[in-house]
């Protein structure tokens, strides 16, 4: 698939335009705005929204239709983002240097080196209990404006930091637990989207758990701490973790599952010294 | 190809300026042109990428149609009714047609001896065919064989001159580098009064259906890809593809350029459109 990818970027002199539809008038430019942009009018919007609706449901492996579902659905969500990221020096230095999560920005061995109780060490130490790795996130497409695409990448690409500061793993009650909180920190449709219909994948005891316990953490925590998107987690790998957590407005959740115990994870992260 | 000139503006060199002095014959792959030599290996991606959900984005894409095509082309073709034929159904893949001719000797002429061979240059798109037929009768026995070839330029160890009854070829001739090489070698391997036979997308002449087909296809068909298959630029290439190729008249010219005898140039003599010529059936007669 690069194969064909790398083509279509260096083939065609004339971007042709890609979306015609009978069902709306042309919605804004219909050019490609940045690399990967697939513009598309309100009909096919609504129909990827669904199909990407179903998919996401059906097979939540499926990484690229959750992206693509919350692309679809962010409306002026993304908007409001980039506006309180505006409000923040912080959220403008992100806005402008655009940084980017990729292997080079998070060097696992370099995070290592930090001390114990530091963001960039409990990092670390949430990846191995999780046995998940940094993976690079499926990029934006659907989104028109060039900066409000960052904006939902930087989203996307921050959720694993999201996970680590709210002591979070990755089993599926969590994640909903994490998407509940994101709903109501930062405001993304898809957030409530996931949140609404994921539990259905649940058996009745998770589910009751999650409303009674982690819904209301996630509605509080997620209400009053400070809009996640205008923080520069990248600037901050030296920062006391608790300090941080203080700083933001959050507090940890009731204790989750996890797939490997603290001590094994902390005992793996320092080996990587 | 007739829009050869003016998609010859806007090429662009793909390579070093140092070898565009070789590069002088190119080919058309969606609407992008490129070198001749490119097209046979992106082709390539585009089946590999897609060999695994081919059948299921062929019953979403054409809401089923797909089928009622192809049980059309075979039933035409009638293959048994004047004896056993030995068939070769090239770009064959999945085995679809290969299926329903045997089907059709089987179940019309109680005919068990008509045999198909069939050809394709992708090998997953093979191993679905071959996966398929497993689960029917014909698997393990003579009536059907697997070859990886390529159609413009099939081994004459495996595929003698003038030995087929039946050639047939349905929704692969488009995906080809060069038509008239793919035309020169049915003819060879067909035998004298045999039929050529080609199913294939085609252009659609009313203009408010047409309207309605472009539409479906670039909006719809591109998303289905991404949702069902998470592969976009494969289904933006076969609908392109579909606009690229020659219309009715042309291609029977070229049929007949490749010594062929066909039927007149209108719907019912050399080819029988399919609705309304979305997809179309080309047959021939090798003279």
């Amino acid at each position: 698939m690069s194969v064909l990818a790398s083509f279509a970027r260096r083939s065609t002199p004339y971007v042709k335009p890609i979306a015609r539809s009978f069902f709306s008038p042309t919605v804004g430019s219909q050019h490609p705005a940045y690399q990967g942009h697939i513009p598309l009018n309100r009909f096919e919007n609504a129909f990827l929204a669904a199909g990407s609706a179903l998919i996401s449901l059906a097979n939540p492996r499926r990484g690229d239709m959750v992206a693509a579902l919350g692309e679809t659905t962010a409306g002026p969500s993304l908007d409001i983002l980039r506006d309180r990221m505006l409000e923040s020096p912080e959220g403008r230095r992100i806005l402008k240097q655009r940084p980017r999560v990729t292997s080079q920005s998070v060097d696992m061995h370099k995070l290592a080196q930090y001390p114990q109780g530091t963001f960039g060490r409990s990092y670390v130490t949430w990846l191995e209990r999780c046995g998940v790795t940094p993976d690079t996130r499926e990029p934006v497409h659907y989104i028109d404006d060039p900066e409000l695409a960052y904006v939902m990448q930087r989203y996307r690409e921050c959720h694993d930091f999201y996970h680590c500061i709210c002591s979070l793993p990755v089993n599926v009650e969590s994640e909903l637990a994490l998407k509940f909180f994101e709903f109501a920190n930062l405001g993304l449709p898809v957030a409530a989207i996931s949140g609404v219909f994921g539990h259905l994948r649940l058996d009745a005891k998770k589910r009751a758990r999650l409303f009674s316990e982690y819904l209301p953490w996630a509605v509080k925590c997620g209400g009053s701490a400070r809009s996640l998107i205008t923080v520069y987690w990248e600037e901050r790998w030296g920062q006391d973790v608790e300090e941080m957590k203080r700083e933001l407005g959050i507090w940890d959740p009731p204790e989750a599952r996890w797939s490997k115990p603290l001590s094994e994870a902390a005992k793996a992260a320092a080996a990587r010294k | 190809m007739l829009s050869l000139p003016r998609s010859l503006a806007r090429a662009r060199p793909l390579v070093p300026s140092r070898h565009i002095h070789s590069q002088h014959r190119t080919t058309s792959f969606g609407f992008k042109t490129i070198p001749e030599e490119s097209k046979e290996s992106l082709v390539k991606h585009v089946f590999d990428s897609v060999a695994s959900s081919y059948d299921l984005m062929n019953d979403a894409s054409s809401l089923g149609v797909h089928r009622l095509w192809k049980d059309a082309f075979v039933s035409t073709l009638k293959p048994g009714r004047k004896g056993p034929l030995r068939c070769i159904d090239v770009a064959g893949g999945t085995g679809d047609i290969a299926l329903r001719i045997l089907d059709h000797a089987r179940e019309s002429y109680a005919d068990r001896e008509t045999t198909v061979d069939v050809l394709d240059i992708n090998a997953h798109m093979l191993k679905e065919g071959f996966t398929r037929f497993k689960k029917t009768m014909y698997h393990n026995t003579p009536q059907v064989s697997f070859h990886e070839a390529n159609a413009q330029d099939m081994p004459h160890s495996l595929f003698k001159d003038d030995s087929y009854d039946l050639y047939t070829i349905a929704f692969g001739i488009r995906n080809c580098t060069s038509i008239p090489a793919v035309l020169k070698e049915a003819h060879r391997v067909l035998k004298p009064g045999a039929t050529f036979a080609c199913l294939e997308f085609s252009k659609v002449n009313n203009p408010l259906f047409s309207t309605l087909y472009d539409q479906y296809s670039f909006s719809i068909i591109p998303l289905m890809g991404t949702i069902l298959a998470g592969d976009r630029e494969s289904y933006q290439y076969l609908v392109e593809s579909i606009r690229k190729f020659p219309s009715q008249p042309v291609f029977a010219q070229m049929i007949r350029e490749a010594g062929f005898a066909t039927g007149g140039d209108r719907d019912g003599g050399a080819w029988t459109d399919l609705w309304g010529g979305i997809a179309c059936i080309h047959t021939a007669v090798k003279l």
